[in-house]
């Protein structure tokens, strides 16, 4: 790769591994995001998601493999400059009011002055918090308070921005007006890699979706990629069951699926062929309760690749 | 039901580390080290008052009478300063150097035997021609006189058997009209062997040398007895409220501690809601972080010192504006040193509850061993030496030099050399600890 390609990407994950113990969270990984993308990394819990993140911030240090961003190295104060994290938890100071916060961490980030002023005033306005910028954080509804800790990850106007479930616990209303944030941002030119556990928000934002469990990313594309790596032309079939009395897992495999609880998830070429699967599941002594047959999504890539629900 | 909510409550009990040791392992540990430190005051640590001898008659009745001081156990009296080094063989102490060394801080207290006392040691009742005995007390310490004086009227009863007999004798004489020859002639002889015994006595004080320290108190007052007493404040003579800087110092450290305690902890706050990881992910370095919070820290103990020593100022009359350079340094490097300590001990614990359980622990021990919580002159030589090893001795001590001693500036060498290296040293141990939250 040239010098040049490699400065100008925004994240390069290399070979990453880390691991805790005998317990490997991150096994291998290699990532790149182009500019401008909205890049979705989705995985259950325990994939080694969240690890992944704490690296790309410089918060861990890795057994091997190497992390940049925009070329520089992310314990660099040029990718720190570059990178923006907005972490899941409300990290922001419960008793400073908006202004106080957004104001400390633009000073983190070495912003002072009109700079720094300028910087505040558009994240207010960002995040439609003008009219609470007096408030103190305590004060502010669980939408304003994600809102808030949004723009507190961007106070510096970064290039590549880390979204971490942005919209956790939050009610509907204030989830649009996040998308809408989001939405703006990408519009500006910026970099966003976004996590989620609801589908229909990376289907919404992101032009590319990478899925990583057991600590490796197990498939990357744009969510039509996804969808035909998986399923081609195939529709997905979810079949629940009643009292199970065999080896669901090693039933579902045997028919190119997987079992998760006392559901089944297959796939097939045409819905004619569901008939066979019911009459398999009769003949080994298992209770249908429903079948559902349905276009493949994204949620179906994620429960064939994973075998789990993304919110599970 | 009422089981369930008991099982729920004590398995939560149980599982919370931080409550479990504030319940039962806090109280224990904190009356185990009480136990051990207090419960050793009825052996051989039994505070003594110090005191330093001058013998300014130098007659065989005052080396009697130094013989029996040296004798007494609620006593640590010193005719000369202990030997070191560059002095091996110090001189005896003179009425001068006796009270520069009071003034000094190294004896509340100093006995002054004045030339005559052999002639005429005591006397029944108050007038004859007996000389007056001169105590110099730091009156920062009001028990130290009082007990000096006590055991100064028992010594001379003890020490002196045949001399009391002689002045009884002469009482007797002046008061009654005297004996008759053949009472006379046994009252001699009976004197007589009573001055063998005395002049034994002294023999064997002579050979056993001096030694001594001890401890006493305050309260400047005359005593009547069988010598004259009189008492001098030489430290302290002009001031108002002899302990009111001591505890200005003492309970303001304690509570310094406790807020540097609390102050650190939030970081362990940060830690917990993100807030730290966020910090940490942008241009600030843990040291940055560390030094920002120290800075933190040290400027609010300095802020809480300040008002305590104010209000000391306003209700009790504090002399604080003629000593406010003194003041400044102790309170800067005092402030410094808490910081760090509060630091160390948010790197060291894991969770709120256990800081607020060890740092309690510590707080308490080091407050009590350290002067905060009793007076230093009720502590034994042994729990003075152990209280060296606390914040709180260091800060009274140099309070005390300042407010209380009037001392210069200049005399805060050992506390501002400790205080300082100390918490130089706890930052640098606390930064060590701060890793934890670096990297994963």
């Amino acid at each position: 790769m040239s010098g040049d390609r490699a400065n100008s990407l925004p994240l390069r994950v290399d070979s990453v591994v880390k691991r805790f113990g005998a317990v490997t969270a991150v096994a291998g990984v290699s990532v790149e995001i182009q500019p401008g993308a909205c890049f979705g990394l989705l995985g259950p819990n325990g994939a080694g998601k969240s690890t992944l993140i704490r690296s790309i911030v410089g918060r861990v240090r890795l057994d091997s493999g190497s992390i940049s961003i925009f070329g520089h190295p992310v314990s660099s104060s040029a990718a720190r400059a570059d990178l923006g994290w907005v972490p899941q938890e409300l990290a922001v100071y419960p008793l400073l009011t908006c202004r106080e916060n957004l104001q400390a961490f633009g000073r983190y980030q070495e912003l002072h002055g009109k700079l720094l002023e300028d910087a505040i005033a558009w994240c207010l306005e960002w995040a439609a918090l003008e009219d609470r910028a007096g408030s103190p954080v305590k004060t502010l509804s669980g939408g304003m308070k994600r809102r808030l800790n949004m723009a507190a990850g961007l106070i510096h106007r970064p290039r590549l921005v880390l979204l971490d479930e942005p919209t956790v616990g939050v009610d509907p209303q204030s989830r649009n007006r996040i998308f809408e944030m989001v939405e703006a941002l990408r519009a500006s030119g910026t970099t966003i890699i976004y996590t989620t556990h609801y589908m229909e928000e990376a289907e919404r934002l992101c032009d590319r979706i990478a899925i990583i469990d057991h600590g490796k990313i197990i498939a990357e594309g744009t969510k039509e990629t996804l969808v035909a790596q998986a399923f081609g032309s195939r529709s997905s079939v979810t079949m629940h069951f009643g009292a199970v009395k065999i080896d669901l897992g090693a039933w579902a495999a045997r028919r190119g699926g997987s079992a998760q609880d006392s559901a089944v998830h297959c796939s097939v070429e045409k819905p004619t062929e569901i008939a066979g699967l019911l009459e398999a599941a009769s003949r080994d002594g298992l209770e249908v309760l429903d079948v559902t047959l349905q276009r493949p999504n994204l949620e179906s890539v994620f429960l064939h690749l994973t075998g789990k629900e993304l919110r599970a | 039901m009422i089981g369930t909510i008991l099982q729920t409550s004590f398995r939560s009990l149980r599982r919370d580390r931080g409550a479990f040791v504030m319940s039962f392992v806090l109280p224990i540990g904190f009356f185990t080290i009480f136990g051990f430190v207090f419960g050793s005051m009825r052996g051989s640590s039994t505070p003594r008052v110090s005191v330093l001898v001058v013998d300014e008659d130098r007659s065989a009745a005052s080396r009697s009478l130094i013989g029996g001081l040296l004798r007494e156990p609620a006593l640590d009296a010193m005719t000369h300063p202990r030997p070191t080094k560059e002095n091996p063989a110090p001189a005896d102490y003179t009425a001068a150097t006796a009270e520069a060394a009071v003034r000094n801080g190294d004896a509340p207290a100093a006995l002054i035997i004045p030339a005559g006392f052999g002639a005429n040691p005591v006397a029944f009742g108050p007038g004859g021609q007996r000389p007056t005995f001169q105590i110099l007390q730091d009156s920062a310490d009001p028990v130290a006189a009082q007990v000096v004086s006590g055991m100064l009227q028992k010594t001379v009863m003890m020490s002196l058997p045949a001399t009391m007999a002689a002045a009884g004798s002469q009482y007797f004489d002046r008061e009654i009209g005297g004996l008759t020859p053949r009472q006379k002639q046994q009252m001699d002889e009976g004197l007589a062997r009573l001055r063998t015994l005395q002049d034994e006595q002294g023999a064997e004080r002579n050979s056993a040398g001096t030694a001594g320290s001890s401890s006493a108190t305050n309260a400047a007052a005359d005593f009547s007895g069988f010598v004259a007493v009189n008492v001098r404040d030489v430290v302290g003579e002009k001031k108002k409220s002899p302990m009111i800087s001591y505890y200005a110092a003492g309970v303001g450290v304690m509570f310094l501690l406790f807020t540097a305690s609390a102050a650190g902890g939030s970081l362990l706050d940060e830690s917990d809601s993100g807030a730290l990881d966020r910090v940490l992910s942008s241009r600030v370095s843990m040291t940055t972080l560390l030094l920002g919070k120290l800075t933190y820290s040290a400027l609010l103990a300095f802020a809480q010192l300040t008002i305590m020593f104010l209000w000391a100022a306003l209700v009790f009359h504090l002399d604080f504006f003629s000593h406010i350079p003194g003041f400044l340094v102790m309170t800067a490097i005092t402030s410094f040193a808490v910081a760090s300590f509060g630091m160390l001990l948010a790197s060291l614990a894991r969770t709120r509850g256990q800081l607020a359980a060890f740092s309690t622990l510590i707080i308490l021990t080091m407050s009590a061993l350290g002067g905060s919580m009793f007076p230093k002159f009720l502590m034994s030589d042994a729990m003075i030496r152990v209280g060296y090893f606390t914040f709180n001795s260091w800060a009274i001590e140099g309070y005390q030099k300042i407010f209380w001693r009037d001392e210069p500036i200049r005399s805060l060498g050992p506390e501002v050399t400790v205080l300082v290296a100390s918490g130089v040293v706890l930052f640098l141990l606390a930064r060590r600890f701060a890793r934890k939250w670096e990297y994963v």
